[in-house]
């Protein structure tokens, strides 16, 4: 029961992550019909920006400086480089994102190195916040916790309760009634891509000291927050809420619990081989749930698009 | 009778002569390029030809972004390093028929996940493309007995019965039949756009809501299509598995997925001989320039984002934009601005690149300080270099801001029809 506990707030955090990264990603979608690709690639740049600025000020001012730089570089990639591509239509937009992924990935290693770079949480935050018997929750992730929360309910005040935010959700559907009741429409797609993006940077300042900060961080984060957009429905910012949580739950709890093939197949009356190793199912025999953990997501889009292709709470059929 | 038949004949030389010439060209190339790994190098950029044009197959002709065509490559692959090894034990089969199998191999695998992947295109294929990608991905780690873990499947091509005397020992002998697979597959390919089901895919992919009224299930011309894609990718497998004998993860990892899309669309996803273009020069960018530098990822990089910028129809596109010019007999007025704007910006290009070699130079190198760009070597930790690759760089950029004009002025000059 308390590796359960244990184990359900970390799925939380990592689920609550995955939403910040989410979040960005089906507001640009829903807005602007393009599927940001590099994403996790803003994401990276967020820990890389807060790594180099903590090692001068420290990680409270790399907290607040880093992302709104990601934010201004998001702002500027659509103004310059989407909007330049926009006109060659959906298929190109996806191209050209992809293709900053791959630039900002190779940008990386060259300004930083290959190797993981020492971005820690800061020392004040490095205590043990409650013992839950024998397991022991670190304040960081507590503090990641709270983040997390706080962004959450901050973008859905915005959004839901703000003039700025009925602006947004009008453009969503109806962007040439917005702009003809006098609204510039173009700036508040830059807004919302830059905001999206820096979004994907917060998480990134947040999640560098626990997800280990090195040029391979975008693409092992990417394609599961990708997997969370497309689960939850495209554009659907709650699909996107819950599909985030369903996968950071799925991803902890196959780790955590070590349930081998073998065990079942016994279950089911199977003989276990006596040379398991030479056996032509090893692979069977010897597969355990961390194993398949990491196969999970994508085998749930792959479900998901096969028999919902709007996904859980999509309503559009994109 | 007879003059129309000479006509007909005339008509089949026409069309027959692109295939014959570029058959002759495949036949003389080891004998122009005989340094030491070129042919190690052309046999690459064969296998990329056929990987790429198949990819064409979906993006250009089909209009479907995949991000995952690397597993019909590698389950082709892997399955033909097993037959390699089979083979040993008394199974039959030549090698030259191989990538017949590791086409069937790819076809097999494509029909079950067209299946249900074609009912969309766009974001919705992509995502799955993506999907399946990555799931094959991560369990040719689990799957050790058919992926081989980490240290992949590997087989010997020598096993296989010889023939016509031929064992396919050399590097040279693997070349041609290579070659040959290249030559069919492309003609294959061509013969597939001219068929119904391929000019609609062409239809499907511009304007799939009138495809469908006109009476075309646009699901089926996109299953075709990716069915016929998954067919050659395949083949490209095999013909991998041929020439490298082992086979990893690295195969059906999402980057080589990746790269085939930054080949394809740098030559030019909108023509037929287009991926022919990315390949080879992909192949070269990473086989030649990954020798010079450990950047070109990002230089790669650099230019696919141009491409997708400011060129989306590709080097090919770029090339037969210069067709109407020249057939309004106009094309000798871009000479002269093209020369002119070419050294400036060899300039800025040679500044700026030797900038970013020298910063990471003494970056990641810095106990040594001689450092040799473009055939010059200087000491790195002094100051004039750098002086001097800036004012390349921003002087190379000033010159080719004005010189652009000038070809801008040009360009709609040559492309102006008198009225009359």
């Amino acid at each position: 029961m308390d590796l359960f506990v244990i184990n359900f707030l970390d799925g939380l955090i990592y689920g609550l992550l995955l939403f910040m990264l989410s979040s960005g990603l089906t507001l640009i979608f829903s807005m602007m019909g393009v599927l940001n690709l590099a994403h996790s690639a803003f994401f990276m740049l967020g820990a890389y920006f807060a790594y180099q600025i903590s090692l001068y000020l420290g990680f409270w001012v790399g907290l607040l400086v880093a992302p709104p730089i990601v934010t201004v570089l998001g702002a500027l990639v659509e103004r310059y480089g989407l909007r330049q591509v926009h006109q060659y239509g959906h298929v190109p937009e996806l191209i050209f994102t992809f293709g900053l992924y791959f630039v900002i990935e190779e940008l990386v290693q060259y300004i930083w190195g290959k190797n993981f770079v020492e971005y820690r949480a800061p020392e004040s935050l490095d205590f043990v916040a409650f013992t839950l018997a024998g397991g022991s929750i670190q304040a960081y992730k507590v503090f990641m916790l709270l983040c997390s929360v706080a962004i959450f309910l901050g973008l859905y005040y915005v959004l839901a309760r703000t003039r700025v935010g009925m602006i947004i959700q009008a453009s969503l559907s109806y962007p040439k009634t917005v702009e003809s009741l006098g609204h510039n429409v173009p700036l508040v797609f830059m807004g919302v891509f830059g905001v999206g993006t820096g979004l994907a940077g917060v998480a990134g300042v947040i999640a560098g000291p626990t997800l280990q900060t090195y040029p391979g961080m975008a693409f092992a984060l990417g394609s599961i927050v990708f997997v969370c957009v497309v689960v939850g429905g495209l554009g659907s910012l709650f699909g996107a809420f819950v599909a985030s949580l369903i996968i950071g739950w799925m991803k902890t709890f196959a780790a955590a619990y070590n349930v081998g093939a073998a065990e079942i197949l016994m279950y089911f009356g199977f003989e276990y081989p006596d040379n398991v190793y030479y056996h032509p199912w090893r692979d069977l025999w010897t597969l355990t749930l961390p194993q398949i953990g990491p196969l999970l997501p994508y085998l749930l889009l792959v479900l998901i698009l096969i028999f919902r292709p709007y996904g859980l709470f999509g309503r559009r059929d994109a | 009778m007879v003059s129309s038949t000479s006509q007909y004949s005339n008509n089949i030389l026409k069309s027959l002569l692109p295939w014959i010439i570029s058959t002759l060209i495949l036949i003389i190339l080891p004998f122009i390029f005989t340094g030491g790994g070129s042919v190690t190098i052309m046999n690459q950029i064969g296998i990329t030809i056929v990987m790429a044009m198949s990819y064409n197959m979906l993006l250009g002709q089909g209009g479907m972004l995949s991000f995952g065509h690397a597993v019909y490559m590698g389950l082709g692959g892997f399955i033909a390093v097993h037959i390699m090894n089979f083979v040993e034990d008394g199974l039959w089969l030549p090698l030259p028929l191989l990538p017949l199998v590791g086409g069937l191999v790819g076809l097999g695998m494509a029909t079950i996940i067209g299946s249900f992947s074609t009912r969309k295109a766009g974001v919705v294929f992509a995502m799955i493309s993506l999907g399946i990608g990555e799931l094959l991905a991560a369990s040719c780690i689990v799957i050790t007995a058919f992926f081989g873990g980490e240290e992949g499947v590997s087989g010997d091509r020598t096993w296989a019965p010889p023939t016509f005397g031929i064992e396919f020992i050399t590097q040279i002998e693997v070349y041609y039949l290579i070659a040959f697979w290249v030559l069919i597959s492309i003609f294959l390919m061509y013969l597939f756009t001219q068929t119904p089901v391929g000019k609609m895919a062409n239809a499907v992919r511009d304007n799939p809501e009138r495809a469908e009224f006109v009476g075309y299930s646009m699901r089926w011309v996109r299953y075709v299509s990716f069915c016929g894609a998954g067919f050659f990718a395949g083949i490209a497998g095999a013909l991998f598995a041929i020439n490298f004998e082992i086979l990893t993860e690295e195969n059906l990892s999402m980057g080589m997925s990746f790269n085939i899309l930054l080949a394809t669309y740098i030559g030019g996803i909108g023509f037929f001989i287009g991926p022919v273009i990315g390949a080879v020069g992909f192949t070269l960018l990473q086989t030649v320039l990954g020798l010079q530098t450990d950047l070109w990822a990002l230089y790669t990089g650099v230019i696919f984002i141009l491409t997708v910028m400011y060129a989306p129809s590709g080097f090919t596109g770029i090339v037969t934009m210069h067709y109407v010019p020249w057939q309004l007999g106009k094309i000798h007025l871009l000479f002269k601005p093209y020369a002119k704007i070419l050294v400036p910006a060899l300039i800025f290009v040679a500044g700026l690149t030797s900038l970013i070699e020298l910063t990471n130079h003494v970056r990641h190198h810095s106990q040594e300080t001689s450092i040799t760009l473009y055939w010059i070597t200087f000491e790195s930790n002094t100051i004039i270099p750098w002086i001097v690759l800036l004012a390349m760089t921003l002087g190379g950029f000033y010159v080719c801001r004005v010189f652009a004009k000038e070809v801008v002025d040009a360009w709609g000059e040559a492309n102006y029809v008198e009225k009359g």
